[in-house]
């Protein structure tokens, strides 16, 4: 089976303590230290074992600049075969759709069987995988945290409410967007990135992907970021005080004048 | 000397010289014998190198203390004081069993020396010793089928207990005295019978004995049993020596070179393969353990050594706590699995691509804090420390980490502190002192001091650690020092990041920070963190760098020279009863147990007392670095252990050295709900409250 993971760079927020720009229409990455998404790690190690036992190659593709490359050298010690960087001027800027839009280019050019993403990024909004699926007009499940191949098809499945577990049959070539806890994703040493510091990962601009620069980037933008800001901290917080007795007698006191407990 | 009976190399038996016997015997069993010896060294020979052929006058010195002189057995009294006997007995019976082997083929035999003077005291002394022997194996069969020490259990998980295979050995034993002293004995009864001088035996002996019970015994009865006891003996000893290298009795023969062979440094660990430079580590195309054979020949050495004692076990404190980690059998184990992989009779199986989930479990080997105990007490120099992290090596090679170890991992390699906190923020810690002083920040180039205080990660972001870091710079600037700390130029020391298997990480901390002191232009460097005392000692160890010294030394010297003076403790301070928790990787891994308790004993009307397991037994509470984020199963918690063995000794305050000490104490203290009644201070943190500035 061949398998594409879409993946993403994004700041490490938790290692890092975001403040906003300025300008306050950005946050401040002077300081920050990036990391590929968690999500794709789970989709990556997901396909990976799924081709260790059934075959194929694993691809990582992610959209950004020169520096998203450390992402899939990353994604490529953990065991994809190949990466796939796709960089352009034109790309700046795009919104969900225009990411979408990319990588549905860069899905036709290659012969895949499964498209994976993380079912969301640190910083996004979840959408680019349905989008892409629409696009591509193949069919999509979400938040999946459980995958079983058959034959041109998949069991899939995925948590619902109250921890309860919804499996689907999906028919191959589809989409998949990952949850996290599918699987426990390997670790990726420096040693392991060394290894495959040398790999060629081919880059693909917009005429390469056959794409009329203006139908993405900042232009084609649809959905605009217009602010950024810190929520003011609200009112009611209230801190107990005291030994721990006392803190336990005030919060059970607290709860049933609230009616929480009775 | 007149023989009053018939010697075994004179003996016939329904026609047949016996001496065919005595001849056929040896040969076959030395055969035997070196056949087996051959197959246990297979795995050694396919094992990776090792090298341990250095320094021969420290190795003979070892040799001479752990081995000849059983240093290490006294720290188990009765086992201890039984096994000294055994051994001694089977030293100087080795050359009283060898001449009776001999005797079997020509009855005057005696070695060269041993008709003198010297053989009178030689033979007076081998009567005692198969004396001696006798009654102490008595005495450990009888310790081992009543008694049963708990140390000697097996678990259940780990298979069956191996009791008939002591009980076996101590059989043979009991059967090669009995049988030398009867020997002897039938041959003194019957020279008495027939008015001869007798040969001298020892009073008070076994063969005194057989004399005496032998006195009125018919002649054809002393001759039958002087020759049966003689092939009794003969088949005995050579069964026992071709047995040896079958269980965990091959440490009769292995020991003497597993000593010779054990490690001379502590406190450091072994580079990822011998004979391949730190620059050349890339080119590897694996790491660490993986295969059986991935181990080094003394590794394996060590698994054949292990003489299944228990003293490991019975000290490690990931097996005290029920964590699935028993030391013991990391040997057993290895040793069982290069038996059943490399057979005495039939063809070599081969051994698995990787171990991991075979002999030994993931939690299993994540689970050892490598505080050093078990290595402290092993009396025949098993080491544990370096296999542990060799296989952790592997396991992280293969991507094989436990999760709550990939995110510290990461920062670490990103931000080089296992919170990846931001680096600009790593001496943050000094503002609160501000007022006080200013703490030089050696981050831009040129800027200098004469000594460096190397802090580390967790004294640098964990808020509770930081009051530590106060301390030390509190006491560097009261001694009057021109020190100065790295900010962000420094970096995780990496003691933790290099024993948890992730070697290139550690390389790179190490660089960096070697790289970042050298240019700091400091003469020495001082740390409160025995693990980053121990890494730039032991691990670092580079002629480059400066020479490194802990908080506790520093305060030694600079108490005794009198730049820093205490006040004597205040009437609620006269009242609280002190003990010293020592840190493993001050204590057991780099030997400073006195400069702490120096400085407390510096303090007037301080009142301290010793846990029963302190200095080299010292109970770790769990380790630090990235143990504090491993989660461990585990019965109780190490730090809990550790409070509970303080209040038994009647302490009320524990004082450590170690910034890990004191979180895992302090955790201990709260989690077994002794709050209020038992307290926990780092001696720098101490010391500043009894410092007169």
């Amino acid at each position: 089976m061949e398998i594409l993971v879409c993946v993403k760079r994004v700041p490490d927020t938790a290692e890092n303590e975001i403040e906003i720009n300025s300008e306050g229409n950005d946050i401040e990455r002077d300081d920050l230290v990036y990391s590929v998404n968690e999500w794709d790690n789970y989709a990556v190690e997901e396909a990976i074992q799924m081709v260790n036992k059934h075959g194929g190659s694993v691809t990582v593709v992610t959209v950004g600049d020169e520096e998203s490359e450390e992402v899939l050298r990353r994604e490529m010690a953990m065991g994809a075969e190949s990466g796939l960087l796709l960089t352009d001027d034109a790309f700046e800027g795009s919104d969900g759709k225009g990411i979408a839009a990319i990588l549905k280019a860069a899905v036709e050019k290659g012969n895949y069987d499964l498209i994976m993403t993380g079912a969301q990024a640190d910083e996004g909004y979840a959408q680019v995988g349905g989008m892409l699926a629409a696009m591509l007009d193949y069919p999509y499940a979400s938040l999946v945290n459980m995958i079983e191949v058959g034959d041109g098809k998949l069991k899939v499945g995925r948590e619902i409410e109250g921890g309860n577990m919804e499996v689907n049959e999906i028919e191959l070539p589809c989409v998949l967007s990952i949850q996290t806890g599918i699987n426990e994703p390997r670790y990726v040493g420096i040693r392991g990135i060394r290894k495959v510091a040398s790999v060629d990962i081919p880059t693909l601009g917009a005429s390469d992907l056959g794409l009329d620069a203006g139908s993405v980037g900042e232009g084609a933008a649809k959905v605009k970021r217009i602010d950024y800001f810190v929520p003011e901290m609200g009112e009611g917080a209230e801190m107990l005080e005291g030994s721990t007795e006392e803190i336990i007698d005030k919060l059970i006191e607290l709860l049933k004048s609230k009616g929480g407990i009775k | 000397m007149e023989h009053a009976l018939i010697s075994p190399a004179a003996y016939t038996i329904f026609g047949i010289p016996t001496v065919i016997f005595s001849v056929l015997i040896p040969i076959v069993a030395v055969a035997l014998f070196a056949y087996i010896i051959a197959k246990r060294l297979a795995p050694l020979v396919k094992a990776r190198p090792d090298e341990r052929f250095d320094r021969p006058d420290k190795r003979i010195f070892d040799v001479l203390k752990i081995w000849l002189a059983q240093w290490r057995h006294p720290r188990y009294m009765t086992a201890g004081v039984i096994h000294i006997v055994i051994f001694f007995g089977f030293l100087i019976l080795s050359i009283r069993s060898s001449e009776m082997v001999i005797k079997g083929i020509s009855e005057g035999f005696v070695f060269p020396g041993l008709n003198s003077w010297l053989g009178d005291v030689y033979y007076t002394l081998k009567d005692y010793a198969a004396t001696a022997v006798f009654i102490a194996v008595v005495a450990a069969f009888v310790r081992r089928v009543w008694f049963k020490p708990a140390r000697y259990a097996y678990p259940e998980s780990y298979g069956e207990d191996h009791t008939w295979e002591a009980l076996l050995v101590l059989g043979f034993i009991a059967i090669l005295m009995v049988s030398e002293s009867l020997y002897e004995g039938a041959a003194v009864a019957a020279q008495l019978q027939a008015g001869m001088t007798p040969d001298f035996l020892a009073p008070l002996t076994l063969g005194w004995l057989f004399k005496l019970m032998l006195a009125d015994a018919a002649r054809a009865t002393m001759q039958s049993l002087h020759i049966w006891s003689y092939y009794i003996h003969d088949i005995i000893f050579f069964t026992f020596l071709c047995f040896l290298p079958i269980g965990k009795h091959f440490h009769v023969l292995t020991s003497i070179f597993n000593v010779y062979f054990m490690r001379l440094e502590r406190g450091n660990i072994r580079p990822v393969r011998y004979g391949v430079d730190e620059e050349a580590l890339d080119d590897l195309e694996s790491f660490g353990v993986k295969r059986f054979e991935d181990f080094t020949w003394k590794d394996i050495l060590d698994f054949y050594t292990c003489a299944d004692c228990g003293r490991c076990s019975d000290n490690c404190p990931a097996n005290t706590v029920g964590r699935p980690l028993s030391p013991r059998f990391i040997s057993l184990k290895g040793r069982d699995y290069a038996f059943e992989h490399y057979p005495i009779f039939g063809p070599f199986i081969k051994t698995d691509d990787n171990i991991m989930g075979k002999i030994y479990s993931e939690d299993e080997i994540w689970s050892c804090t490598t505080c050093g105990a078990c290595e402290q007490e092993c009396p025949l120099g098993i080491e544990y420390i370096n296999k542990i992290v060799d296989m952790r090596r592997g396991m992280v090679d293969d991507g094989n980490v436990p999760q709550s170890l990939q995110k510290p991992l990461q920062s670490l390699e990103k931000r080089g502190n296992p919170y990846g906190k931001m680096e600009k923020k790593r001496a943050e810690w000094s503002k609160a002192l501000a007022e006080e002083f200013e703490v030089k920040v050696l981050e831009k180039k040129g800027t200098t001091a004469d000594t460096l205080y190397f802090v580390d990660s967790v004294t640098s972001y964990d808020e509770r650690m930081q009051s530590v870091a106060q301390a030390t710079a509190r006491i560097l600037h009261g001694a009057g020092i021109d020190f100065g700390v790295l900010g962000k130029n420094e970096k995780d020391s990496g003691n933790e990041v290099r024993r948890f298997g992730e070697e290139m990480l550690y390389q790179e901390l190490k660089n960096n920070n070697t790289e970042a002191i050298v240019n700091s232009g400091a003469k020495r460097i001082v740390t409160a963190d025995p693990h980053a005392f121990n890494v730039i000692k032991n691990d670092y160890n580079s002629p480059d760098l400066p020479p490194v010294e802990h908080i506790s030394q520093f305060l030694q010297n600079n108490i005794s020279n009198g730049k820093i003076q205490l006040s004597g403790l205040d009437e609620e301070g006269r009242q609280k009863v002190f003990t010293y928790h020592d840190p493993c990787y001050l204590g057991r891994h780099n030997d400073l147990y006195d400069a702490p308790r120096a400085v407390l004993d510096a303090i007037g009307g301080l009142n301290r007392v010793e846990m029963t397991r302190s200095r080299d037994r010292s109970f770790c509470c769990s380790g630090g670095g990235l143990m504090l984020f491993y989660e461990p199963e585990e019965d109780e918690r190490m730090g809990v252990r550790r409070v509970k063995m303080a209040r038994e000794a009647g302490a009320t305050v524990i004082v450590t050295a170690c910034p890990f000490c004191l979180t895992n104490i302090e955790d201990g203290i709260k989690v077994a709900g002794l709050e209020g009644q038992m307290e926990v201070i780092d001696l720098c943190e101490l010391v500043t409250q009894q410092m007169r500035r």
